[in-house]
């Protein structure tokens, strides 16, 4: 899914756990998901620091799609 | 005469512990013999013992890829096998890179030899066909008999150091190895062979299969993320509660577009998760752990970015064909495309 939208010159962050995944299939920018149940968030922290993290990690993926990459990135 | 020493690895699932419920658990070994190794067992015969079974759970070794190895790799060691055996994993995605992790491990810092299996699809045998032999099998555990003929076959084989024929005659899944032989015929008779058939329009097999690259080169990125519009995807099943398009929970044949104009998150009331491939009480609870649209919707009021598109798309991921994944994402670009947007952000479980 990640190339097929990709190709169209959209660049796309592959938010994902399982990063060796994310890579075999392609994905150029990569961001290590917390969990594969909640890869975006960590409810083990309740919902409060949950939250914090989730916005941490979308501004992080803002900041990935303005970042310049010539071959596949974790970050 | 001793038995060969063989050591299985199997998931949480195939041990009859439990579901996603209990993909969190640690490493563990056991000495008796479980799940599909009672078929492996029989397979192999009397000159053949298991000694014992690595159980690990998928996601604890799929989020402590280092550690689970390091682990299982000790518990291994210690009962001095003449051969591993993994899985087979068929189409279990998590399952799958962990069996061809930990194969790996063994025969390049243990020296002993391995053998999994696992469906074409499954994400680990593009991961490690070339690193470890991986036996071709079926997409379920329905297709376990099949399998373990083969499977026990190459046990043998290593166990008794007989040399491993090529993939066609073994049934594992090609590895890129060239290896040296003497053809009945010469080349320019290949040749003529070949290019004969193919004008027939009959199956000829070329001498030197090309590799299929199937990349996409990094898009460029987004210059003015004030102005930029946004759209998120998912392969983490969330749909509105109801499934309205009866999107499937494994192997998915369509993915859904639903709106969210005015929502400031996903509500647990409204949405939910219909993804059959890991444990769902947490993006059950909260939805936003997958399409995270509290944070997205924050940072739209704060200025971050643009605007966020008003609808996401989502499908699962799990078993979903490889070929269905693509022709999602050439539809989904299409849309996204034709609606101007800048920057997508995909979330996968």
């Amino acid at each position: 899914m990640v190339k097929g939208i990709e190709k169209y010159g959209i660049p796309v962050v592959h938010m994902a756990t399982v990063v060796p995944i994310s890579l075999t299939i392609g994905a150029n920018r990569i961001i290590p998901g917390v969990g594969i149940p909640y890869p975006i968030g960590d409810p083990l922290q309740g919902e409060k620091d949950s939250y914090k993290l989730r916005l941490k990690m979308v501004k992080k993926a803002l900041e990935v799609l303005q970042t310049p990459v010539t071959e596949q990135t974790v970050f | 005469m001793a038995k060969f020493r063989v050591v299985h690895y199997i998931n949480q699932f195939f041990a009859g512990l439990g579901g996603e419920e209990k993909a969190d658990l640690r490493p563990e070994i056991r000495d008796s013999v479980l799940g599909p190794g009672v078929a492996l067992k029989a397979s192999l015969g009397d000159d053949y013992e298991i000694v014992a079974t690595v159980i690990c759970g998928d996601n604890y070794f799929g989020e402590n890829l280092d550690e689970a190895t390091d682990t299982i790799l000790k518990m291994i060691e210690e009962y001095k096998p003449d051969v591993f055996v993994a899985g087979p994993a068929f189409n279990a995605g998590r399952y799958g890179v962990a069996c061809g992790t930990i194969c790996k491990a063994v025969e390049e810092r243990l020296g002993i030899p391995s053998v999994t299996g696992m469906y074409v699809e499954n994400p680990g045998v593009d991961m490690f066909r070339k690193d470890v032999i991986i036996v071709e099998t079926g997409n379920s555990a329905a297709k376990l008999s099949a399998a373990m003929p083969k499977l026990s076959s190459l046990v043998k084989k290593m166990a008794n150091k007989e040399e491993i024929l090529g993939p066609k005659e073994e049934g594992y899944h090609e590895r890129g190895i060239r290896v040296n032989y003497f053809a009945d015929k010469r080349g320019s008779e290949r040749a003529i062979e070949m290019l004969v058939n193919k004008l027939k329009g009959e199956e000829y097999h070329t001498d030197l299969p090309m590799p299929v690259f199937d990349r996409v080169e990094p898009a460029a990125p987004i210059k003015d993320i004030k102005k930029a519009k946004i759209a998120v995807v998912t392969s983490g099943g969330i749909v509105p509660q109801g499934n309205p398009d009866h999107i499937e929970s494994s192997n998915a044949t369509k993915w859904g577009k639903y709106d969210i104009t005015g929502m400031d998150r996903l509500s647990a009331d409204e949405f939910t998760t219909i993804h059959g491939g890991y444990d769902r009480q947490f993006a059950m609870q909260n939805p936003n752990v997958v399409v995270p649209l509290d944070a997205l919707r924050q940072l739209e009021k704060e200025g971050e970015f643009g605007e966020l598109v008003n609808y996401f798309c989502a499908t699962t991921g799990t078993g979903t064909a490889t070929a269905s994944a693509a022709k999602f994402g050439s539809e989904i670009g299409q849309m996204l495309i034709d609606e101007h947007v800048d920057g997508v952000i995909l979330v996968s479980t």
